[in-house]
C-alpha cells in the first residue's frame, strides 16, 4: 500500500502534466481534466497523511535498492502534513484558474495561446518538483527535485511575456542558479565528507566526524542556498521584484508553495543534519529569522501596489518560521510548522482576493481603488477576514501559529525576538489596515473613475474564483477555532524531527 | 540557401544516422550507449536534413509532431516506473519477463524507459531545431 501511496505524490501530478499537455488543443477538456486531476491529487495526498499518521514514518526505497545506496522516499509527519497542504494548493489554484485564466478580450491571441498551451502542464509539473522535495530522503535527489520545480516556475513566471515580467523572470532565474550552485558545492562537500548522500546515513554519519569544523562550514553553505529560496534577511531581494508580476493565480501559487519549500528544507536540514553546532547554526538562524521579520514588514509600509505589498509580507512571515527553527524546542518546531501550514492557506487566499480585487477594479494599485466595500460587501468580508489572520488576530489562524512561536521563545527567555515578532504582527496590521482603508473603505478617487466603471463581478464566469476563496477562508475559521487537531499533529511532526532515531530507523531498518 | 553538395550527402547520411542511433540505444542496454545519446544521434540526423533540405521539407518528411514524440516517451518512461507498484514492489524496480526477442534479450523495464528517453530527446531536440529554423 505505501509503495502506491508515496510515489503517488510524484507520478499522479506527471501523469496529469502529460494528460494535459497532450490536450493542448482543446481548451475546456483540458480544464475539466485539470480539475478532476487535481481533486483526485488531494485525496491521494490526504491518503498518504491519514496513512503516516496510523502508521508511523514510512520509507521506500526506489528500485528496491536498499539504503543508503538507493534513492530513498521518506514521508514523515512533517512531509505528509506539506504534501497534504500541496494538494489543497493544486486543487484551489487550480480551480481559480478556470474564471481567472479566461481574459478573452484583453489579450492578443498569441498571448492566449500561450497561456492555453502552457499553463496548467506546467502548473502540474510545478507540483511534480514541489512534492518531490517534500518526499525525498536523499539530498542529491533533493537538489533535482528543486531543478524540477524552478524549472517549471521559471516558464510561468514568463507566461505571457510582458517586459515586466521578463524583467522579474530574469532576476528570479538569476538568483535561483547562483543558489542552486551553492546547494551543489555543499552537497558536493557533503559526500567528500561523509561519503553518502542518504539523509538518514548522514544524520548517523556526521556527528561522528573528527573534524566538525567543516560540517558547520557546510552547513552555513546550506543556510546560504536554502535562505536564498525561502528569501530570508538578506537574501530576499528577488522576491519583491517578481512575484507581482505574472498572472495571478501564479503568484498565489509561488507565494502560497516556493518559498515554503526552501523553509521546509532548512527545516528538515538543520533537524536531521545539522544539530552539531547549535549554539552557532541556530543563533545565526535567530538573527536571520528576526531580521527577516523586521524588514519584510517594513518593506511593506512603502508600497502601494496590492500584490507588492503582500509579497513582501512573505518575506516578513518567513521570519517567523526561521524563528521557531532557531529557537528549536519542540513547542517552537510544532510552532514553526504550524506557522507554515496557517501561511501556505492564507497567503494564497489574499493573492486570490488581490486578483478578485484585479477583476473588479482592472488594477493592483490601491491609490487607484475605494468604496469597494460598497460596491462588493462580500468581497471586502473575504479580504478583512483574511488579513486579520495573517496579521494574527484571534480567533484566526494566525493568531495561533504566532501564539505558538511567541510562548516558545519566552518559555526558554529569548524575550528580545519575542517582543520583535509581537512588534512585527502589529506593523502587519498595519499593512492590512492601509490595503483595507485604500482599496475598500475610502471613496472612489474622483478624477480616476466612478464605481460605474467597475466590473460586474458577481456574474456566472467568474464563479470560480470564489468557490476556492470560501473554501480557503472556512479552512482558516475552521483551524482559528480549532486549532488542537491541527496542533496535535505538528506537535507530533516536531517529535519526530527532534528524535533523529525515529527517521534514521525507518530509512536503514536495521541494516546499518 | 540549400547546398546541392549537403543535400546530396544528408541523402546517404540520414539512414545510417537513424540506425546508428538505433543501434546505440539497444547497445547501451549492457555497454556505453543508451537512450539518451542515441536519441541524440537521431536528432542530428533530423538537424541535418533541415540544414541542407529547409524546414518545410524537413517537417513533410518528420513522420509526426515532435510533441507526440515528447509525450509518448515521457509516459513510456513513467509507465516503466509505476509498472512495478501493480506487482507490489516499489516504483522504478527492475521487472525482467521470460519472453525472449532477438538481439535485445528478454523484455524488461529498464529497456522500456530507455525507449522512451530516447523519444523524449528525439522530440525535444527536434522541436527546438525547427523552432531555431522557423525563426531564421
Amino acid at each position: 500500500m505505501i509503495n502506491e501511496l508515496i510515489i503517488a505524490p510524484v507520478a499522479f501530478p506527471l501523469i496529469m502534466a502529460l494528460i494535459t499537455l497532450a490536450l493542448w488543443k482543446y481548451r475546456n477538456i483540458q480544464e475539466i481534466v485539470s480539475v478532476v486531476g487535481a481533486i483526485i491529487y488531494f485525496v491521494l495526498c490526504f491518503q498518504l497523511l491519514n496513512y503516516v499518521l496510523n502508521n508511523g514514518i514510512q520509507a521506500v526505497h526506489m528500485g528496491s535498492w536498499d539504503a543508503p545506496f538507493g534513492i530513498s522516499f521518506v514521508a514523515d509527519t512533517f512531509s505528509a502534513l506539506m504534501i497534504l497542504v500541496t494538494g489543497l494548493m493544486a486543487l484551489v489554484v487550480i480551480v481559480y484558474s478556470i474564471s481567472s485564466m479566461r481574459r478573452p478580450k484583453q489579450l492578443c491571441d498569441m498571448e492566449q495561446k500561450q497561456f492555453q498551451y502552457a499553463y496548467y502542464p506546467l502548473l502540474y509539473f510545478m507540483f511534480v518538483g514541489i512534492s518531490g522535495a517534500f518526499l525525498t530522503g536523499d539530498i542529491f535527489n533533493l537538489y533535482v527535485w528543486f531543478e524540477v520545480m524552478l524549472i517549471a516556475s521559471f516558464s510561468l513566471l514568463s507566461l505571457g511575456g510582458k517586459k515586466l515580467q521578463m524583467e522579474g523572470t530574469f532576476k528570479y532565474v538569476t538568483i535561483n542558479l547562483i543558489s542552486s550552485a551553492f546547494f551543489l558545492v555543499g552537497v558536493g562537500l557533503l559526500y567528500g565528507v561523509a561519503g553518502t548522500l542518504n539523509m538518514a546515513h548522514l544524520a548517523q554519519i556526521l556527528p561522528t566526524i573528527e573534524n566538525q569544523n567543516i560540517v558547520t562550514l557546510i552547513a552555513v553553505l546550506f543556510i546560504l542556498c536554502f535562505g536564498v529560496k525561502a528569501a530570508v534577511f538578506p537574501l530576499f531581494f528577488w522576491l519583491p521584484a517578481s512575484y507581482h508580476t505574472p498572472p495571478v493565480s501564479v503568484s498565489a501559487v509561488f507565494a502560497g508553495m516556493l518559498t515554503k519549500v526552501g523553509v521546509y528544507s532548512l527545516i528538515r536540514v538543520f533537524t536531521l543534519l545539522f544539530t552539531g553546532h547549535l549554539e552557532f547554526t541556530h543563533t545565526i538562524l535567530l538573527w536571520i529569522g528576526g531580521f527577516t521579520m523586521v524588514v519584510g514588514v517594513l518593506g511593506a509600509a512603502a508600497q502601494y501596489d496590492m500584490r507588492r505589498i503582500l509579497s513582501i509580507h512573505i518575506v516578513s512571515q518567513i521570519g517567523y518560521m526561521i524563528m521557531g527553527l532557531a529557537l528549536f524546542t519542540p513547542l517552537a518546531i510544532a510552532g514553526a510548522i504550524f506557522y507554515l501550514l496557517h501561511n501556505i492557506i492564507v497567503k494564497t487566499n489574499l493573492f486570490l482576493i488581490s486578483g478578485m480585487v484585479h477583476r473588479i477594479k482592472g488594477t493592483y494599485n490601491i491609490r487607484n481603488m475605494g468604496g469597494l466595500v460598497n460596491s462588493y460587501p462580500f468581497v471586502a468580508v473575504l479580504f478583512l477576514a483574511s488579513g486579520l489572520a495573517l496579521a494574527g488576530l484571534p480567533p484566526l489562524s494566525g493568531f495561533w501559529s504566532k501564539f505558538f512561536v511567541v510562548k516558545a521563545a519566552i518559555d526558554i527567555k529569548h524575550y528580545f525576538i519575542a517582543v520583535v515578532a509581537l512588534m512585527v504582527g502589529l506593523l502587519t496590521l498595519f499593512s492590512m489596515i492601509k490595503i483595507w482603508n485604500e482599496a475598500f473603505w475610502k471613496k472612489m478617487p474622483n478624477e480616476k473613475c466612478d464605481s460605474k466603471k467597475d466590473v460586474n463581478f458577481l456574474s456566472k464566469g467568474n464563479i470560480f474564483m470564489i468557490i476556492p476563496v470560501v473554501g480557503l477562508l472556512a479552512i482558516t475559521v475552521l483551524i482559528g477555532f480549532f486549532p488542537e487537531t491541527l496542533f496535535t499533529i505538528a506537535e507530533r511532526a516536531a517529535e519526530e524531527l527532534l528524535d533523529k532515531s525515529q527517521y534514521i530507523n525507518a530509512v536503514l531498518g536495521g541494516s546499518l | 540557401m540549400i547546398s546541392l553538395i549537403l543535400s546530396t550527402a544528408t541523402r546517404i547520411l540520414l539512414p545510417v544516422l537513424l540506425l546508428f542511433s538505433v543501434f546505440i540505444l539497444l547497445r547501451g542496454h549492457q555497454e556505453p550507449g543508451g537512450g539518451f545519446i542515441g536519441g541524440l544521434v537521431g536528432a542530428s540526423a533530423f538537424a541535418l536534413y533541415t540544414i541542407s533540405n529547409g524546414i518545410s521539407r524537413a517537417r513533410r518528411m518528420f513522420p509526426l509532431n515532435p510533441n507526440v514524440f515528447i509525450i509518448t516517451g515521457l509516459l513510456m518512461a513513467m509507465l516503466s516506473g509505476i509498472l512495478p507498484l501493480f506487482f507490489g514492489k516499489p516504483a522504478f524496480t527492475g521487472l525482467w519477463t521470460e519472453f525472449e526477442l532477438p538481439v535485445i534479450g528478454p523484455l524488461n523495464t529498464p529497456f522500456l524507459f530507455d525507449i522512451g528517453v530516447y523519444s523524449v530527446v528525439i522530440g525535444v531536440a527536434t522541436s527546438i531545431i525547427f523552432t531555431l529554423k522557423l525563426k531564421e
